[in-house]
């Protein structure tokens, strides 16, 4: 009984210390930001291995939401005979939600565990504590670029994600469907709000972004400098990220989309 | 890690396509189009009820956009609804006999506001009132008159 409550007690201390020393970590990695300007090629690195492989995963996932988003929106729809609002529901969808959750789990899981697996490695292989003997800041010349690359890609992944799954909703939508062109962009058109949501959208993958790269470099930092930690470290970034951006959207979409 | 011309272009390719999807969703998928700021000037008219009206249903006149509904209000004195809308100051020339009217757009499409001018030669200039007004249809009440015509007529 004494020993169970000991380990309880030890599990939340150790938690509330992770937390807080994640919270170090990005207070850190937030003034480091400050060294990528001067060194552009870093960044530009990080930005291929971050952003540009996961262009493919984005662009193709996308595709199909929003083909399938199209077919099932328009069995229910054409119910109440309102095929013609396919568009709306389709783009309504994408920009607010899909768009921004999918592409951010399918981030974590494309570029988040790289990015664990990456500096997990460094530290078990002592590479970060070497850099530190030549008085090089890892977090600096390692992490800081790469949160900035998690940053700027996520919501440029997320706008593709959406562009690419209303473009795909449409192929089905009037290529398969037979729903009217014109229809489909009108409605969109219509009822899509520029500043009520898109750029909500684009706000809610920034923060996707900010929260995932953040877990994943983290994660990787803090890892247990063996092969198992390490792994363990890669699913946790997974875990925690997939959780934080659900519970995040939850708590922005009702801040964002409360009165209307 | 070593970087090449090729990595170079990717990336840029990547970043620009990303923007340019910002840009299709911005110009293509949203109404960011429609705002492009045309000088408005702002008309209000009262309603006895205005319905489903909601702030930026649009206004028209003869089918066409012309503005859109900027704000409702509720004037507790008189019991009315006030709604307050921009036009686009190009048709700047419905005469003060105007009739405003919400109607429906289709069976159950939302509601929008109705101009149609009146034979006047005075013009409705900035911040003028709508005299003439004709409320937005209630479904519920249109159903209870006709129920009670029809049981009036049986007897």
């Amino acid at each position: 009984m004494i020993e169970q409550l000991q380990l309880l007690g030890n599990q939340t201390r150790g938690s509330f210390a992770k937390l807080g020393r994640g919270t170090l970590f990005l207070l850190q990695t937030l003034t480091g930001i400050g060294s990528v300007i001067p060194r552009p090629r870093l960044l530009l690195n990080q930005l291929y291995s971050v952003g540009v492989l996961s262009f493919l995963i984005i662009t193709i996932s996308g595709l199909f939401v929003g083909m399938v988003l199209s077919l099932q929106g328009y069995y229910t729809l054409s119910d109440f005979g309102a095929e013609a609002s396919l568009g709306l529901m389709v783009a309504t969808s994408l920009v607010r939600e899909l768009g921004p959750v999918v592409s951010a789990l399918l981030f974590a899981g494309r570029a988040g565990s790289a990015l664990t697996a990456e500096i997990g490695l460094m530290k078990a292989t002592e590479q970060l504590s070497g850099m530190e003997m030549m008085a090089v800041d890892p977090i600096q010349r390692i992490i800081a670029p790469r949160f900035l690359a998690g940053l700027i890609a996520m919501p440029l992944l997320a706008g593709l994600f959406s562009a690419i799954g209303i473009l795909g909703g449409q192929l089905v939508g009037s290529g398969l469907l037979g729903v009217d062109d014109g229809a489909y962009w009108a409605q969109m058109q219509a009822k899509i709000d520029f500043q009520g949501d898109i750029v909500n959208g684009i706000i809610k993958s920034l923060t996707f972004g900010f929260v995932t790269t953040w877990i994943a470099l983290f994660e990787g930092y803090d890892a247990t400098p063996t092969a198992e930690g390490v792994s363990r470290a890669t699913t946790r970034t997974v875990v925690n990220s997939a959780f934080s951006v659900l519970g995040l959207d939850f708590i922005l979409t009702a801040l964002m989309f409360g009165d209307d | 890690m070593s970087h090449s011309p090729t990595q170079d272009t990717l990336v840029g390719l990547f970043v620009a396509l990303g923007i340019a999807s910002l840009f299709f969703l911005a110009f293509q998928a949203s109404n960011l189009s429609a705002y492009a700021e045309h000088d408005t000037y702002t008309l209000t008219a009262r309603f006895e009820n205005s319905g489903g009206l909601k702030v930026k249903s649009p206004v028209s006149a003869a089918g066409v956009k012309i503005g859109q509904v900027i704000a409702i209000t509720f004037d507790p004195k008189t019991y009315d609804s006030v709604v307050k809308m921009h036009i686009d100051s190009q048709y700047n020339t419905f005469p003060d006999d105007t009739t405003a009217s919400i109607f429906t757009a289709g069976l159950l499409g939302e509601q929008y506001v109705n101009l149609e001018a009146g034979g006047s030669e005075i013009i409705l200039k900035d911040q003028d009132k709508i005299e003439i007004t004709q409320s937005a249809i209630i479904l519920e009440k249109a159903i209870g008159q006709f129920l009670f015509k029809a049981a009036e007529e049986k007897k």
